[in-house]
């Protein structure tokens, strides 16, 4: 079973999806075990709603479209854990059942399964619980243990429980120590949290080469600049909010992102504009999530631009 | 013409050429006003009474008028059809007028209408046309309201107006809101295809077992 | 949403993208649809409508301002905004047919479309509505039309990729483009609150 998309010049050595995906998994699995380490057992209960409704949505389409099972290419569990790493903690469990079934049938399945999809399965199932309970999805709680800082270390503001992006949407700068920034001790979504996480899976997939540096570096190179024009703090801006877990394991979703080196410097340049463009100017605290899925609508064209070839001469090889 | 043949005309519209699953035509009101069941309806009805006096006058006309200035023609006579519904939905039904906003003298560029006075006013008799406007009209209806009933229920919990689904359902707020319009119509029209092609294939099933 | 008090360049994201003609005003669907099967013939389709969006919001503002109100005759606003419409497309056609051959075999096939594309009566209609003075209503006529432009090559973007995706056979066509729309429309909700 190997992709069927145009696999792009970025995957250089020709592996199955399957070793891909469970690189992919092997490289969530920090931010995963940090996240359930800070949140509790209910962030676990929320991953694994999430993990099996993906499976089983993908299993029942399959079974209802008589087609063959492609449940062991691992990519439901992927999007079912990256979609369950992008909600609260505190998420009743029905949410992340929806979500995952909502990015696995209709984003996926329904354009043909894996490889077919324009846009992340899981930021669009994100997308669609943000625009539908966006109350829910924004109840953010504080982690239950923290890694390497006192209880105290807590200011007073940080106990309502918003991220650190809401004071900085006020144009307040939160007060929060970068090292708890760093290590996850902030409300957030259970993946998104603890930065040191989330660059150990990013060494992991650049050193296995599953993915290239050029777009997590772009995107993120591109938030903290614009937010230092717009004379905010860079480092905070990278480290509060899902920037760095967007850019390491949404942003780099092959399927959605441009086939050349260039495109994708330019998909990474775009969505770090827009997330800050959203943050400061739009009407939501943080643009991670639209900023991404509009950049995959704009995709077709970027390869376009950058490439000269043909759409489905390379698809060949599937 | 005969009397079945009038129903025939009126029932095509509403199933074998609905406008709206059928042959896909006003799809943006179709995206636009469904967010509510009663907009659906008012919008549908409203088209419904254009189409029927559109068609009716441009079958009347339809020896008068040179075949060259036809669709300016029609035009003048939609949007005079048009003009009239709508002061008289502001005289009447204000709360519905509002509602349905600009979408309710865009009628006059609603595809079905220019297309029914194209396809058929303009070459048949005032009776069997009137049966077309209003087959053709309801069809529109009734998709509008499947739509707009399917995102109120959804994205409100409730149906025209009334709650219906209990009070711990969580609305999903998405589907009253615009991406709701685009993804309930095509999840509608996708099933429709696939229930009007089993049907297909059953038929040719049976036939061919027949045979 | 006045262009004296955002200025022009929210004035553009505005129309272009946070009201984008497509995904949050619902106008101009249908060729949206029909015609966004090939990037080509999407950006063919795109640029005409700016053509005609721009140039009927500018005399449609005329002829509302200074016909229709002088004579007490502004409830017939839907049938001048009409005709004017009809009339300036067909000139336009014969224009560029005559002086631009080379537009006119890019354009050409798309002018006669354009007078039921309901984004153009819809613009007048609105900008008359928003009480929008003469710059006011051509520019947003064309920022509008720049967002329909790019809504419509997006869409023919993404289905051109689709070519050879195996779509279950009762979504192909409308039924999936309008989830690819609703898709998009997804993503533009980002652009929501940019112009307060």
């Amino acid at each position: 079973m190997s992709l069927r998309i145009s696999t792009g010049p970025h995957v250089l050595t020709r592996e199955s999806t399957q070793t891909l995906m469970l690189d992919v998994l092997i490289a969530l699995a920090p931010a995963t075990v940090a996240g359930v380490y800070l949140f509790g057992l209910k962030a676990a209960w929320v991953l694994c709603a999430s993990v099996l409704s993906a499976v089983l949505s993908e299993f029942v389409w399959q079974k209802l479209m008589k087609k063959k099972s492609t449940l062991n290419d691992l990519s439901a569990v992927v999007t079912g854990l990256i979609l369950g790493l992008n909600l609260p903690s505190g998420a009743p469990l029905w949410l992340p059942v929806i979500g995952s079934a909502v990015a696995v049938v209709l984003v996926k399945q329904l354009f043909g399964g894996l490889g077919h999809n324009f846009m992340n399965p899981a930021m669009f199932g994100r997308a669609f619980l943000l625009a539908s309970w966006p109350a829910r999805m924004t109840k953010f709680l504080l982690p239950e243990r923290l890694l390497g800082a006192s209880q105290a270390a807590f200011g007073a503001d940080m106990a309502s429980g918003a991220t650190p992006l809401v004071p900085q949407k006020l144009g307040l700068t939160p007060d929060v120590a970068l090292s708890d920034l760093f290590l996850g001790n902030i409300p957030g979504t259970i993946g998104e949290v603890c930065k040191i996480a989330i660059l150990i899976g990013f060494v992991y997939l650049v050193a296995v080469k599953v993915i290239t540096w050029h777009i997590p570096v772009f995107f993120v190179g591109t938030v903290a600049l614009f937010s230092w024009v717009l004379g905010k703090d860079p480092l905070v801006a990278i480290l509060s909010g899902g920037v760095l877990f967007g850019a390491v394991f949404m942003a780099t979703d092959y399927v959605t992102n441009p086939m050349q080196k260039l495109g994708q410097c330019i998909f990474g340049v775009g969505c770090g504009a827009m997330v800050v463009i959203i943050r400061s100017f739009g009407g939501y605290p943080e643009g991670v999530t639209y900023a991404i899925l509009f950049m995959n609508c704009l995709v077709p064209l970027i390869d376009r631009f950058t490439n000269r070839r043909v759409y489905g001469t390379v698809k060949s090889h599937g | 013409m005969a009397k079945n043949n009038l129903k025939g005309v009126f029932v095509n519209g509403i199933l074998n050429e609905n406008p709206t699953f059928r042959l896909v035509l006003g799809t943006c009101p179709t995206i636009a006003v469904t967010s509510s069941a009663i907009n659906g309806l008012g919008m549908g009805l409203a088209a419904t009474l254009v189409l029927l006096g559109s068609n009716v006058v441009i079958s009347m006309l339809r020896n008068f008028i040179p075949n060259k200035v036809r669709i300016p023609s029609y035009i003048v006579v939609i949007s005079t059809f048009v003009t009239m519904i709508q002061l008289f939905m502001q005289a009447f039904v204000p709360s519905l007028y509002e509602a349905l906003g600009i979408f309710l003298p865009l009628i006059v560029v609603n595809c079905i209408i220019l297309a029914r006075a194209e396809a058929f006013a303009g070459k048949n008799p005032v009776a069997a046309s009137a049966m077309d406007g209003l087959g053709m009209g309801l069809g529109f209806t009734l998709a509008l309201t499947l739509i707009a009933a399917v995102r109120e229920l959804l994205g409100t919990g409730s149906l025209f107006g009334m709650p219906v689904m209990g009070a711990s359902f969580e609305p999903v707020l998405l589907f009253i809101l615009s991406p709701g319009g685009f993804l309930v119509f095509g999840l509608v029209l996708g099933i429709i295809n696939a229930i009007v092609d089993r049907r297909r294939a059953q038929k040719l099933h049976k036939e061919a077992k027949a045979a | 949403m006045r262009l004296s008090e955002i200025g022009i360049f929210l004035f553009f994201i505005n129309a272009a993208f946070s009201n984008n003609f497509i995904f949050s005003r619902f106008l101009g669907c249908c060729p949206f649809l029909g015609v966004s099967n090939k990037i080509e013939t999407a950006t063919g389709m795109g640029v005409a409508v700016v053509f005609v969006m721009t140039l009927a919001s500018l005399i449609c503002y005329l002829v509302y301002e200074y016909l229709l109100v002088p004579l007490g005759l502004s409830y017939l606003n839907t049938i001048a905004f009409i005709l004017v419409i009809a009339s300036l497309v067909q000139m336009i056609e014969m224009f560029i047919k005559k002086s631009l051959p080379s537009l006119y075999t890019a354009l050409g096939i798309y002018l006669p479309l354009i007078t039921t594309n309901c984004a153009v009566l819809g613009v007048t209609l609105l900008n008359q509505r928003s009480g929008y003075g003469l710059l006011e209503s051509t520019l947003n006529g064309m920022f509008g039309a720049i967002g329909f432009l790019m809504a419509i090559v997006l869409m023919a973007g993404v289905r051109e990729r689709l070519e050879s995706s195996d779509i279950p056979k009762a979504f192909r066509g409308f039924p999936i483009s309008l989830i690819i729309a609703g898709f998009m429309s997804v993503a533009f909700m980002g652009f929501t609150g940019l112009v307060k």
